[in-house]
C-alpha cells in the first residue's frame, strides 16, 4: 500500500444551504485529494463551510443541506450518486465521524461499549466478543484510566476528554480507512486538549489511518495535519503541508490568520509602590447557595492604573466569580474590595451611582449583552445620559464620538439593532456602552473567546489604543494563554478558587513556577509543528492532560 | 366476515399499490434529479402511504359526487371556498401595503393569512353587531320555529332567512350578536388574566426570593384542579351570590375564569422572565443602577412581547372554549344574551332532522362552527408566529 | 438507585400535600357560599325552625376548622356525606344519613365513577396507539405532504369545542348512518360488546380531542429527539434506519411519550364533563354538572375532589416515570 494512493477525491463540490425559503449556496466549488494515511486539516473561521465539507466527503448532509453539483469520490464509489444502502455499507464502517461534543454524540441510554461494539457487529466485521476485547485495547491505547471496566459506564458518568477518546475509540471499532474529526477539542479545557490531541495523533499514525481535521485553531493544526487546507466562506483559500503553510503563506488572508499570533503589546513597567490600585482585591472568600458551596478562598491582588492584569484560569477556577464579587453582584463572605483606596460597599445597591460609573463591565457573548430591541444609539446613550445627564444633540453628539473612537461609522450604525451587525461589531458596542461611563475600570470577561480570531485581534487592538488614550485600569478574564502573551502587563493564574500564582507577565513566562501555572502554559498548542513532540518528549506520556493535573 | 374480506383486500390493494408507484417512479426517468432520488430512496412504507393518501382523496371525490346527504358537499364547498378567500386574502396582502407588510405576507403560508382574514371578519362583525344584525338579540316574534332557508313551501319565512327558534327569535341576529357577547366577553377575561399573570409574573421572576416562591405555590395549587371543573365549582358559588341576576353571573363568570386562566400566563411569563433576566444586558441595566420600572418597561418588556402575544392567541382560545363548554352546560353567559354555547344547547335537538330538513339540523353546527372557525384561525395564526420565532430549529 | 428512590419519594410527598390543599381550597371555596346550606337546601320560604334543624343536624354550628376535619375524616373513610337532593327527597326525616344512608355521596358517586372510568378506557385504548402511531410518523416524515396534512388538522380538531366534534358524530353516524346510538344508555344490566357499543360516540368523540393534542406533542418531541446529535452520530455510524430509531431514538423517547400520555389522560378526565352531557352518558361529569345546576353542594364538592384527585394522580405517574426512564438518574455517579 502506497502513500500515493488516492482515497478521498472531492471535484468542485458545491454545497446549498436553505434558509428564508431559498436555497444559498454555503461552498463554492472546493477540490480535495486525500491519500492513504493522510491527515489534511481543514480550517477556517466560523460560516467558513468547513464542517459542511466534511460531512459532504461522507455523502451526508445535513437537513436544510443539499450538495448541489460536484463529485466526491470514496475510494472510486461515487458517494453523491450512491443509494442509501451503499453509503450505509461505507459510513462507521470505511469511513467514521467524531464530532465535537462527545457528551451530546454518545447515546445517554447505553453504555459506552453498547455504543463501541454496534458498529463493528453490523457491519460484520468483527463479532461481538471480539470487538469488545479490541475496543479495551483501544481504550488502553488511548491511555483511558481503567480501560477494562471504562466501557462499562453510561456516557454521563465519564468526564468530556474521557468521552472525546472513547469516541475515538469508536470511531476506530471498525479500522476504517478515513475518519472525520470535526472540531474534537474545542470544548475541552487546554491541559485536557493536549492529552486527546496526543491519543489521536498517536492512534491515527499507529493504523495508518487517513483523517481530515477540522479546527478553527492554527496551533492545533499544525499539530495534526500532514497537510493544511484553507477555506474562508465557502471558498478555498489556499492548500501547502504543513511546514510550507506555516512557514511561506502564499494568500494574504492566510498571512493575516498567521499575523494574529503575533500581536504583542509592550508590557509595562509595574506601577510605584506607593502607588494607590484603582482597584485591590483583598483576602475575599466567596460562596453561593448562602454560603453552602464555597468557591472563592482567600483571593487578593491589585489592578494599577493604565495596566491590564489578566487573570487566567480553567473553567470552574473562579474567574468569573471574582469579578461578579468586584461589580458586587455576589457580596463576598469575607474580604473587602477597595477602589482609589476607598473600600466599595459588598452589595452593587449600596454603591453610589458615582462609584457604579467607575467600575464597568464588557461580556463574553455579545448576542445577550446587547438588548436584541434596542438601537446601538439608545445602547450606547442610555449610560451617557444616566451618568452624565445628556440629553438630545449633546446625547446624539457623544454617542457619535464614541462610536468614532470604536472605529464605527456614526451616521450608519447608530440606528441600526444589534441583530444586524457582525460579531466584531456587537463587541464593539459592548465596548461602546462600557467606555460611555467614563469609567476608570473595566472588567473584560473573555471579550475575544467567542470571536475568530482575525476579528478576536481587531478588538484586542482596540482595547490596548483606549487604554492608553484613556488610562483605563484592566481586568482580562481569559483562558486563552495566546491572549494573555499578547496584551497583559500582570497575570493572575487562579485554580479551584484560588490564587495560584501572580506576577509580572515577562516572570510568568519563564520557568520555574508553580507546577500548575507550567502545565497550563505548557499546555497551550503553539504554531510549531514539532511542538507537540518536543512536548511529549520533555513532559513524558503520563505527565500532561488530566493525569498530570490530579497530582497537582 | 365479509367485512373483514374487504378490509384484507383493500389493505392488500393498498400495498401493491405502493410498490407500484414505487417501481413505476423508478423505471421512468423523470426531469428533475431531485425527483429521481426522491423515488430510488423512498422507503416501501413511505410508498404505501403515498398510496393510501390517493386512495383516500379518491373516496373523498366519490363521495362528493354521489353522497346521499348535503352534508358532505357543503363541508368541501365550504373549505374550497375558505381556501380560495385565503388566498386571494394574501395575494391582496402581498401587492398592497408597506414594504414590511408585503414582506410578511410573502412568507405566509395560507393557513396563517386564513386565519388572520378569519379574525378580521369576526372582530367587524363583533363590533359593527347592531348594524349587521337585522334584528335585535331580544326580539321575540309571533312566529316561532320558522325552519331555515326562507322559502315559504318548505317552512320558512324569507324575513328569516335561518329561521326562529322555539320563543321566535330570529336565529341570524342571534348569531351575529353572538359574536359580539361570546368573543367580546372572552377577549375582556383574556386581557384580565393577561394583567393578572404578566404583571405577578413578571414581579416573580425579577424579584425571585419569598414573593415567588408564595406565587408560584399558589399557582401550583390552583392548577393542581383541572380548570373546567374549578371552573364549575366557582360558579356554583357565583350563581348563589348572583342569585337571579343574570348580568352578575356573567361578570362573575369573566372574573373566576381570569383568574383561573391567569395562572397558566404567570407560568409563562415567568419563564419569560426568568429567561430574560439572567440575560447581561440586564445584569448591565441594574450595575448601572436603573431602577425597577425602567428594568420592567425598557429592557425585558419589550424581548417578552412575542411570546406574550402567542400566548395570547392561545389564551384566547382557551378561554373562550372554556366559555362557551360553561354556556353549553348552562351555566356560563345568561340569557337574554345571545351567545353560541347557549345556542347550540338550545338547538341541538335540530340535528335529528338531518334526514328530512339538513339546514335544520345544520343550525347548531352552524353555531358550533362559528366557535370553531374562530379557535381554528386563532390558533392557524399562533402556529405560525411560534414556528416563525422558533426559526429554523426543524 | 438510591438517589432515584429519594427522588421519588420526594414527588409522592408532594402529591399527598397537593392533594391536601386541594381539599382544603374546595372546602374553603364551599364555604364561600351566602347564607348557609340550610338556607339553600330548604330554599328562602322554609321556616327557621326547620333551617335550625337542617343546620344542628349538618353540623354546620361547628367551626369550620372541626367541619373541614369532620368532612375530611369522612372522605378519607369513604363517606362524602349527604347529598341535598336526596336530603331533600327524603323530607329530611333527621335519620339515614350516615355512610350507605338514601342521600349518600358514595352511593351515588361509586357506579357513575366506574362508568366513566369505562368511557375514558375506551377512549384511551383507541386514541394511544393511533396517536403515537401518527404522531412518530409525522415527526419521522416532517414537512412532507402527510405532514402538513397533519399538523393543519389537528390544529383544527384541538380548536373545536368538544360539543362541536360530538354533533358531527352524531349527525355522521348516529342520524345519517345509524351505526351507534345518539344516547348512551348505560345501565348494569348491559353484556361488555352492548356497553362498548353505547359508549362508542363520546369515546370517540374525546379520541378526536385527545388524539389530536396527543399526535402533536409526540411529533414535537420525537422530532426534538431526532436532532440530537446522537442520533446523526447512530446514523453516520452507517446503522439502518430501523435501527437508529429501535435502539437509539425509543429509549430515549420513553421519557416524553410517557408524559404525552399521562397528561392526555388527564385531559381526558375534564374533557367528560361536556361529553357526558351531550351524549347524557351517566358518567361522574353529567351528575357534576346537574349538581352544580341545582347547586348540590355536597356532591360538587365530592365531584371535584375525585376530578383533582385523578388529575394529580396522573400528573404524578408522569413525573415518576420520566425520572424512572432517565439513565442520567437511574445510574448515578
Amino acid at each position: 500500500m502506497s502513500k500515493q494512493e488516492l482515497l478521498l477525491k472531492i471535484r468542485d463540490l458545491k454545497i446549498e444551504g436553505r434558509s428564508d425559503e431559498t436555497w444559498n449556496q454555503i461552498v463554492n466549488g472546493v477540490d480535495i485529494d486525500l491519500h492513504k494515511g493522510e491527515v489534511l486539516g481543514l480550517i477556517g473561521e466560523s460560516g467558513a463551510g468547513k464542517s459542511t465539507i466534511g460531512l459532504a466527503a461522507m455523502g451526508f448532509t445535513r437537513d436544510g443541506c443539499r450538495i448541489s453539483d460536484g463529485s466526491v469520490e470514496f475510494d472510486g464509489i461515487d458517494l453523491v450518486n450512491a443509494d442509501a444502502a451503499t453509503k450505509r455499507s461505507l459510513l462507521g464502517k470505511r469511513i467514521a465521524y467524531v464530532a465535537q461534543s462527545a457528551a451530546a454524540s454518545f447515546n445517554p441510554a447505553h453504555r459506552l461499549m453498547e455504543q463501541h461494539i454496534e458498529g463493528p457487529v453490523q457491519h460484520n466485521v468483527f463479532s461481538a466478543s471480539e470487538s469488545e476485547k479490541d475496543g479495551i485495547e483501544l481504550y488502553r491505547k488511548l491511555r483511558l484510566p481503567d480501560p477494562e471496566n471504562i466501557g462499562f459506564r453510561y456516557p454521563h458518568q465519564v468526564s468530556g476528554g474521557q468521552l472525546q477518546r472513547a469516541m475515538t475509540a469508536m470511531a476506530m471499532a471498525c479500522r476504517p480507512d478515513l475518519i472525520i474529526f470535526d472540531e474534537p477539542t474545542t470544548a475541552l479545557d487546554v491541559t485536557t486538549q493536549i492529552e486527546v490531541l496526543a491519543s489521536i495523533r498517536d492512534i491515527v499514525e499507529q493504523f495508518n489511518t487517513a483523517a481530515i481535521y477540522i479546527t478553527h485553531d492554527l496551533a492545533v493544526v499544525a499539530q495534526m495535519a500532514d497537510k493544511i487546507k484553507v477555506l474562508l466562506k465557502g471558498d478555498e483559500v489556499e492548500e501547502a503541508d504543513t511546514r510550507t503553510m506555516l512557514s511561506h503563506p502564499k494568500e494574504d488572508y492566510t498571512k493575516s490568520l498567521w499575523a494574529v499570533r503575533s500581536f504583542q503589546r509592550e508590557q509595562k513597567p509595574l506601577a510605584d509602590k506607593g502607588e494607590t490600585p484603582v482597584v485591590s482585591i483583598k483576602n475575599v472568600d466567596a460562596a453561593y447557595g448562602g454560603g453552602t458551596v464555597k468557591v472563592l478562598h482567600d483571593v487578593s491582588f491589585d489592578i494599577h492604573a493604565g495596566r491590564t492584569v489578566a487573570v487566567v484560569g480553567e473553567s470552574g477556577s473562579g474567574k468569573s466569580t471574582t469579578a461578579r464579587c468586584i461589580t458586587g453582584l455576589l457580596p463576598p463572605l469575607t474580604g473587602t474590595v477597595e477602589f482609589d483606596g476607598v473600600t466599595l460597599p459588598a452589595d452593587y445597591r449600596q454603591r453610589d451611582k458615582d462609584q457604579l460609573r467607575q467600575a464597568q463591565m464588557i461580556y463574553q457573548m455579545a448576542d445577550t449583552a446587547l438588548n436584541p430591541r434596542k438601537t446601538i444609539g439608545e445602547i450606547i446613550g442610555r449610560p451617557v445620559e444616566f451618568y452624565l445627564g445628556l440629553t438630545g444633540t449633546a446625547k446624539r453628539k457623544r454617542v457619535e464620538e464614541l462610536l468614532d473612537i470604536l472605529e464605527l461609522e456614526p451616521n450608519q450604525y447608530i440606528d441600526r439593532l444589534p441583530s444586524e451587525l457582525s460579531g466584531g461589531q456587537k463587541q464593539r458596542i459592548g465596548i461602546g456602552r462600557a467606555l460611555a461611563a467614563e469609567p476608570k475600570f473595566i472588567i473584560c470577561d473573555e471579550v475575544t473567546s467567542a470571536l475568530d480570531q482575525l476579528v478576536a485581534e481587531g478588538i484586542l487592538r482596540t482595547l490596548a489604543k483606549l487604554q492608553d488614550e484613556f488610562n483605563l485600569a484592566y481586568m482580562f478574564i481569559t483562558h486563552d494563554l495566546a491572549t494573555v502573551r499578547s496584551i497583559a502587563d500582570e497575570v493572575v493564574v487562579m485554580k479551584e478558587g484560588r490564587v495560584v500564582e501572580a506576577g509580572p507577565k515577562d516572570v510568568m513566562f519563564k520557568p520555574p513556577h508553580h507546577a500548575y501555572t507550567d502545565l497550563l502554559l505548557s499546555s497551550v498548542p503553539e504554531m510549531d509543528p514539532d511542538w507537540l513532540d518536543n512536548l511529549l518528549e520533555e513532559r513524558g506520556v503520563d505527565n500532561i492532560g488530566d493525569a498530570a493535573s490530579s497530582k497537582i | 366476515m365479509n367485512t373483514l374480506l374487504w378490509i384484507i383486500g383493500i389493505v392488500a390493494a393498498l400495498m401493491a399499490g405502493g410498490w407500484l408507484i414505487r417501481t413505476l417512479g423508478r423505471a421512468i426517468d423523470l426531469p428533475s434529479r431531485q425527483a429521481n432520488i426522491y423515488f430510488r430512496d423512498m422507503p416501501y412504507l413511505a410508498s404505501v402511504g403515498l398510496a393510501v393518501g390517493i386512495f383516500a382523496i379518491g373516496i373523498l371525490i366519490y363521495y362528493y359526487f354521489l353522497s346521499p346527504t348535503p352534508f358532505f358537499v357543503w363541508a368541501v364547498n365550504g373549505f374550497i371556498f375558505f381556501a380560495i378567500c385565503a388566498f386571494i386574502f394574501r395575494f391582496i396582502g402581498r401587492v398592497v401595503g408597506t414594504e414590511g407588510s408585503k414582506k410578511l405576507f410573502r412568507q405566509m403560508p395560507l393557513t396563517a393569512s386564513f386565519g388572520i382574514l378569519i379574525i378580521i371578519v369576526y372582530a367587524i362583525t363583533a363590533i359593527f353587531a347592531g348594524i349587521i344584525a337585522p334584528y335585535g338579540q331580544e326580539e321575540v316574534f309571533a312566529k316561532a320555529n320558522v325552519l331555515p332557508g326562507g322559502d315559504p313551501a318548505t317552512g320558512g319565512d324569507p324575513e328569516h332567512i335561518l329561521g326562529t327558534d322555539p320563543i321566535g327569535r330570529d336565529i341570524l341576529s342571534r348569531i351575529i350578536f353572538g359574536a359580539q357577547n361570546t368573543v367580546g366577553i372572552a377577549f375582556i377575561t383574556t386581557c384580565l388574566a393577561f394583567l393578572i399573570g404578566t404583571t405577578m409574573g413578571f414581579l416573580a421572576a425579577i424579584k425571585g426570593g419569598w414573593i415567588d416562591q408564595l406565587t408560584s405555590r399558589v399557582v401550583d395549587a390552583l392548577m393542581a384542579i383541572p380548570q373546567l371543573i374549578f371552573a364549575l365549582l366557582l360558579m356554583t358559588i357565583a350563581t348563589a351570590w348572583a342569585g337571579s341576576n343574570g348580568f352578575l353571573v356573567t361578570v362573575y363568570m369573566i372574573l373566576i375564569i381570569a383568574v383561573l386562566d391567569s395562572t397558566r400566563v404567570y407560568r409563562l411569563s415567568r419563564a419569560v422572565g426568568l429567561n430574560i433576566v439572567v440575560m447581561d444586558y440586564i445584569e448591565a441595566a441594574k450595575l448601572r443602577g436603573e431602577t425597577l420600572s425602567y428594568l420592567v418597561f425598557k429592557e425585558i418588556l419589550p424581548n417578552a412581547f412575542a411570546p406574550l402575544l402567542a400566548e395570547f392567541g392561545l389564551r384566547f382560545c382557551f378561554v373562550f372554549l372554556t366559555i362557551a363548554s360553561l354556556s353549553f352546560l348552562g351555566i356560563g353567559i345568561q340569557p337574554p344574551l345571545a351567545d353560541w354555547g347557549t345556542m347550540v344547547k338550545d338547538l341541538s335537538a335540530f340535528i335529528n332532522f338531518a334526514q328530512f330538513s339538513p339546514l335544520t339540523a345544520a343550525l347548531p353546527l352552524m353555531a358550533a362552527g362559528a366557535i370553531a372557525l374562530l379557535t381554528v384561525g386563532v390558533n392557524f395564526v399562533v402556529d405560525w408566529m411560534l414556528q416563525k420565532t422558533s426559526g429554523l430549529k426543524e | 438507585m438510591h438517589s432515584v428512590g429519594m427522588i421519588i419519594l420526594q414527588r409522592l410527598g408532594l402529591g399527598l400535600i397537593t392533594l391536601f390543599v386541594v381539599s382544603v381550597v374546595i372546602f374553603a371555596a364551599v364555604n364561600l357560599l351566602p347564607g348557609d346550606f340550610a338556607q339553600a337546601i330548604l330554599g328562602q320560604g322554609a321556616t327557621p325552625e326547620a333551617v335550625e334543624a337542617i343546620r344542628e343536624d349538618l353540623g354546620l354550628n361547628k367551626n369550620p376548622f372541626v367541619r373541614y376535619f369532620d368532612w375530611l375524616g369522612g372522605v378519607l373513610t369513604g363517606d362524602f356525606g349527604t347529598s341535598f337532593a336526596q336530603a331533600n327527597f327524603a323530607e329530611f326525616a333527621g335519620s339515614d344519613t350516615g355512610k350507605g344512608g338514601i342521600g349518600s355521596v358514595a352511593d351515588q358517586l361509586r357506579p357513575r365513577f366506574a362508568n366513566t372510568l369505562f368511557l375514558a378506557s375506551v377512549a384511551a385504548i383507541i386514541s394511544i396507539p393511533l396517536s403515537l402511531t401518527l404522531g412518530i410518523l409525522a415527526a419521522l416524515y416532517r414537512n412532507s405532504a402527510y405532514d402538513r396534512f397533519i399538523n393543519v388538522s389537528t390544529l383544527s380538531a384541538i380548536s373545536s369545542p368538544e360539543f362541536f366534534l360530538a354533533y358531527i358524530l352524531i349527525l355522521v353516524l348516529a342520524v345519517i348512518n345509524p351505526v351507534f346510538p345518539a344516547v348512551s344508555n348505560v345501565y348494569d344490566e348491559l353484556t361488555f360488546w352492548e356497553r362498548v357499543n353505547a359508549t362508542m360516540l363520546p369515546a370517540l368523540t374525546l379520541t378526536l380531542a385527545v388524539t389530536a393534542q396527543m399526535m402533536r406533542m409526540t411529533r414535537a418531541s420525537i422530532i426534538n429527539l431526532l436532532a440530537s446529535p446522537y442520533i446523526e452520530m447512530a446514523r453516520l455510524k452507517g446503522l439502518s434506519p430501523m435501527r437508529v430509531i429501535i435502539k437509539h431514538a425509543l429509549p430515549n423517547a420513553l421519557a416524553p411519550i410517557i408524559n404525552v400520555i399521562a397528561l392526555n389522560l388527564a385531559y381526558l378526565i375534564t374533557g367528560v364533563v361536556v361529553v357526558e352531557t351531550v351524549f347524557v352518558y351517566p358518567g361522574i361529569g353529567q351528575l357534576f354538572v346537574d349538581s352544580v345546576k341545582i347547586r348540590d353542594i355536597p356532591i360538587v364538592q365530592a365531584c371535584c375532589l375525585v376530578f383533582a384527585a385523578t388529575y394529580i394522580l396522573l400528573n404524578l405517574t408522569a413525573d415518576i416515570a420520566s425520572i424512572l426512564s432517565n439513565p442520567r438518574l437511574r445510574h448515578p455517579k
